[in-house]
């Protein structure tokens, strides 16, 4: 059964009906990138050099790119979420806002293809 | 596009000084990393496009506004990383009774600093390469 007024139907008001899922998915993310991040940030500053030779055996290897991998995956959908929700909240202009969020979306998807075909090049090409 | 729920209005919701003071600098941090993000994307994509694109790449990668982001991408991973774990208990419904709150405050700014000056110090050490 439904609460909602009529008026209220009629003119679209109350929640969006999905507030849940988005909820959702940023502590599924977030959670996933507590071992991804912590395992990123200790092989960055563990690595025993950052020559080029160096980096991409590293990048190269099976398990390196797989959860490079995964971890840019998780990270920019991460990073989506959490900027629609800061957009969402001081961006007021209504145009403005669905403006930026559209952008956010575009620009997290261009990012994510970038990351991943970068670390898939590195692992088959080896660009030696 | 119906309107979405929006984070309660610091006008009308009251909330203890430092509890707010660490959840907006979550959010503040979260999107600096989303920067972060953006520094490791470039990076990657240098590597991947060979020796000498790389090379170039790091007239920019290896300035020094650049180590400025790598110290600030440190520094906001440590707090977003302490802090996120705390909003995770949040979620249980634990901690948070106002005197929990102030006091994880107060734990999660201490081991942000611990994990940020461990890691940096760590992370720009003299390394071949840089």
């Amino acid at each position: 059964m439904s609460l909602q007024t009529p008026l209220g139907k009629v003119r679209g008001l109350g929640t969006a009906g999905n507030g849940v899922h988005h909820w959702w998915v940023q502590r599924l993310t977030a959670v996933a990138l507590l071992p991804l991040g912590v395992w990123l940030l200790v092989s960055l500053v563990t690595l025993p050099a950052l020559d080029f030779v160096t980096l991409v055996s590293w990048i190269g290897g099976t398990w390196t790119a797989t959860l490079l991998t995964v971890f840019i995956l998780t990270a920019s959908w991460h990073s989506r979420l959490g900027l629609q929700v800061i957009i969402e909240d001081y961006v007021h202009d209504q145009g403005l806002k669905t403006t930026s969020l559209v952008l956010s979306g575009f620009v997290h998807i261009i990012l994510a293809a970038f990351g991943v075909f970068a670390v898939l090049r590195i692992a088959f090409g080896s660009p030696l | 596009m119906r309107p979405r729920p929006l984070s309660p209005h610091m006008s009308i919701y009251r909330m203890s000084r430092y509890s707010l003071l660490t959840s907006f600098a979550n959010r503040a941090a979260g999107a600096g990393l989303s920067v972060g993000l953006l520094a490791l994307v470039y990076w990657l994509t240098a590597l991947a496009r060979g020796a000498r694109a790389y090379a170039r790449a790091q007239e920019v990668l290896g300035s020094d506004p650049a180590r400025l982001v790598y110290a600030g991408v440190i520094a906001a991973f440590s707090y977003h990383l302490v802090a996120g774990i705390r909003h995770l208990v949040w979620d249980t419904g634990r901690g948070m009774e106002k005197a929990q709150s102030q006091r994880s405050a107060w734990v999660v700014i201490a081991a942000a600093i611990v994990l940020a000056l461990v890691s940096g110090w760590w992370a720009f050490r003299a390394r071949e390469g840089v």
